[in-house]
């Protein structure tokens, strides 16, 4: 995983609320078996008119946005499914933060796990941040996860707060999987004391 | 004196394996289920450290959102589609790489994950219980601790059997009263989530009780906490009960004699201590509820069948609002109007929301001895192989067909549009599964959330109509 420090760059204004997983990549697109190649396909709705032209209207498809590293949006971002093609899609774009009051918990989680930083703020600053970015002279954001703190094109800071394990392994680019690998005594030792429950049968078909 | 604790904090409890210092959890996973959208790159990414699956024997894998309705005793040769098959034939090369068990596509009991595994007796109360997929809160109907995960997740449960967590907060949502007659699990679903709204439960795991929850029988209690993910929340739970331990005793993969009562003793302990504290609880009167539909493209835009669609111009939220006209712009509605008597295209009685055995037969009732209205296509799509065998051995199919409903082998089906069953541009659909979003079941789709009964009555009048006119 890419370690996440400090990232720099445009800011796509998306407000809306309750961008669902379906939106940010529809299940057609799941079929896939690799993690890589989804960009083309990322808010694929919202993006395209269904004969594959671009339309105008969306964000994304508007300079200074198609270089966008940043979306900001309203509440409920990521809500629905737990299809990890989502972060997968906003990454291969190139999307590596995402500013929003809320987020749905496995979306949330998701991010995480593929060097994305949501970052919650509150409804009003939100706005404000979409404000700015609503105009392409202002629509550079800087994002120092070290300090914990977004810079908005004037200079101005505003802090947020992400969980130390998360902002650690972020800052590292860390895989979970190697450090739960080192607790595996403490693992094998759960499994010793379950040996006899009877409430967890192994699966034989 | 120790707190009094939720159902959900004794869970929780009984599977840490270790706290990090931030309070960062290592929760023990007890059951892991494996489908075909999720997993691959999961797989792969064990391939690529050199891991093995941990607890093979905790896993359980099957095949369901790209299957196709028909044709399944060929199995995944028979899926026309090449990106389809190749995940489907993805999952059947790593199942056996890595010694998972699993269940093909021609075997009886394959189906929906979320209906297999509580039918199986591979999901049980006290479990903690994931899966790739949100709807995994469906087990939580069991008294289990059940939700979904992404794939970086499975990876991580595949090789530790554990995964990290930090612990959800107590939510209670209690419903008072009794059903009224023609009113569902599907209807207090649709009804809780219009109430608390789509983010109501996020950050929380829900824990349903109450006079009407307690007399749900096991699918619907599955139906309910079925959509918990759509209120947001982590997960849903019933406190398991004796309807619970009725349900779980002689299913294949349940404990058997003397350790079957044993579990039940154990299971019996995980009930909600008096005085345990809930961080959020939200009451409803279970009564009042009258069968509910959704009229936009989010859970929570729903209305009872004698309603009227709210008016964006009454709203005095903008952005609010502008989210209504979007929604009514998507689904071609208007404004105040009633949604009973509004055409459908496409009738679906199916998803891991709908799709058991009494669902199938709620839907039936309505069926027998009617006709399809000229005009409309409606499948009934088990959500099991053992489903549609007990459906067939009711005689129910020959109801179904009778009446002119596609009657249909199991899968995911017209839930997602992943396989060949999906709505095309435009089309209205009545629909038992659980997300209406744009695009959901097809492109250009445009969904109707609603009970198995109100969906069979939908297609026998060809409009979006109040099942208890049949009742
Ligand atoms: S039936 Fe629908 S919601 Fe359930 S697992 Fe399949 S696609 Fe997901």
């Amino acid at each position: 995983m890419q370690p996440f420090t400090t990232l720099t760059g445009i800011a796509a204004p998306l407000p809306r609320a309750n961008v669902d997983t379906d939106q940010i990549i529809p299940a057609r697109f799941l079929k896939t078996i690799a993690r890589t190649g989804l960009g083309k396909h990322l808010f694929a709705g919202l993006r395209y008119h269904a004969n594959g032209a671009e339309r105008a209207d969306f964000v994304l498809n508007q300079p200074p946005y198609r270089e966008a590293v940043i979306l900001i949006a309203h509440e409920n971002f990521g809500c629905g499914s737990s299809r990890e093609h989502a972060p997968w899609a906003l990454l291969d774009f190139g999307i590596r933060a995402v500013i929003a009051p809320d987020f749905a918990d496995i979306f949330y989680n998701n991010c995480f796990k593929n060097g994305i930083l949501p970052i919650r703020l509150p409804r009003a600053v939100c706005d404000a941040l979409i404000a700015d970015a609503a105009t392409a002279a202002t629509a550079h954001l800087t994002i120092d996860l070290a300090r914990e703190v977004v810079r908005r094109p004037d200079g101005a800071e505003i802090p947020f707060a992400v969980e130390p394990h998360r902002r650690h392994c972020l800052l590292h680019g860390l895989d979970d999987i190697g450090q739960t690998l080192a607790l595996e005594a403490a693992i094998t030792a759960h499994e010793a004391r379950l040996a006899a429950a009877p409430y967890l049968p192994a699966i034989s078909l | 004196m120790t707190k009094p604790r939720t159902v959900f904090d004794k869970i929780w409890d009984a599977h840490v394996v270790e706290t990090l210092p931030d309070g960062t959890c290592l929760l023990y996973i007890d059951r892991h289920l494996v489908h075909e959208v999720t997993s691959p790159q999961a797989f792969e990414g064990l391939r690529a450290a050199g891991r093995r699956v941990r607890r093979p024997d905790l896993t359980l894998a099957v095949p369901d959102h790209n299957v196709p309705t028909e044709r399944h005793a060929e199995g995944s040769t028979a899926i026309l589609e090449p990106e389809s098959r190749l995940q489907v034939q993805t999952l059947e090369h790593n199942v056996v790489a890595f010694g998972v068990p699993f269940i093909p596509i021609d075997d009886a009991r394959q189906g929906i994950v979320h209906v297999i595994g509580p039918e199986l007796g591979a999901s049980l109360p006290g479990m903690t219980i994931v899966c790739g997929d949100s709807h995994t809160s469906t087990h939580g109907a069991l008294g289990a601790l059940a939700f979904g995960i992404g794939t970086s997740e499975v990876e991580h449960v595949l090789a530790t059997q554990t995964l990290l967590q930090r612990p959800a907060r107590n939510m209670k949502i209690e419903v008072t009263g009794t059903l009224a007659q023609g009113v569902t699990a599907k209807d207090l679903a649709l009804a809780i989530i219009g109430r608390i709204g789509t983010a109501g439960g996020t950050g929380h795991v829900i824990e349903y009780t109450g006079a009407a929850v307690r007399a749900l029988d096991m699918a619907g209690r599955m139906t309910l906490c079925n959509m918990s993910i759509e209120a947001g929340a982590r997960a849903g739970l019933v406190a398991p009960d004796d309807t619970t331990f009725a349900y779980v005793k002689g299913r294949p993969l349940a404990p058997k004699g003397e350790a079957f009562d044993r579990a039940v003793a154990y299971w019996r302990s995980l009930g909600p201590d008096p005085g345990a504290e809930y961080d959020r609880t939200v009451t409803l009167d279970g009564s009042a509820i009258a069968p509910m539909l959704s009229w936009g493209t989010s859970p929570e835009a729903v209305i009872p069948i004698t309603g009227t669609i709210p008016d964006p111009e009454a709203e005095p939220d903008p952005a609010r609002a502008a989210q209504i006209a979007r929604m009514l712009a998507y689904m071609g509605l208007e404004p105040g109007q009633a949604l009973e008597g509004v055409p459908v295209d496409v009738v679906f009685i199916g998803s891991c929301t709908n799709s058991r055995i009494e669902d199938i037969r709620a839907a039936a009732e309505i069926a027998r001895g009617r006709r399809v209205a000229d005009g409309v296509r409606a499948l009934v799509v088990p959500g099991s192989g053992l489903v549609k065998r007990q459906a067939e051995a009711e005689g129910l199919d020959r109801i179904f067909i009778a009446a002119g409903f596609e009657w249909r082998e199991a899968g995911c089906s017209m839930c997602l549009g992943m396989n060949p069953d999906k709505l095309t541009p435009g089309q209205r659909c009545a629909s038992t599964s659980n997300r209406n979003f744009e695009g959901r079941q097809g492109p250009g789709g445009r969904t109707h959330l609603l009970s198995p009964a109100m969906a069979a009555a939908a297609a026998i009048t060809g409009t979006l109509t109040d099942s208890r006119r049949f009742a």
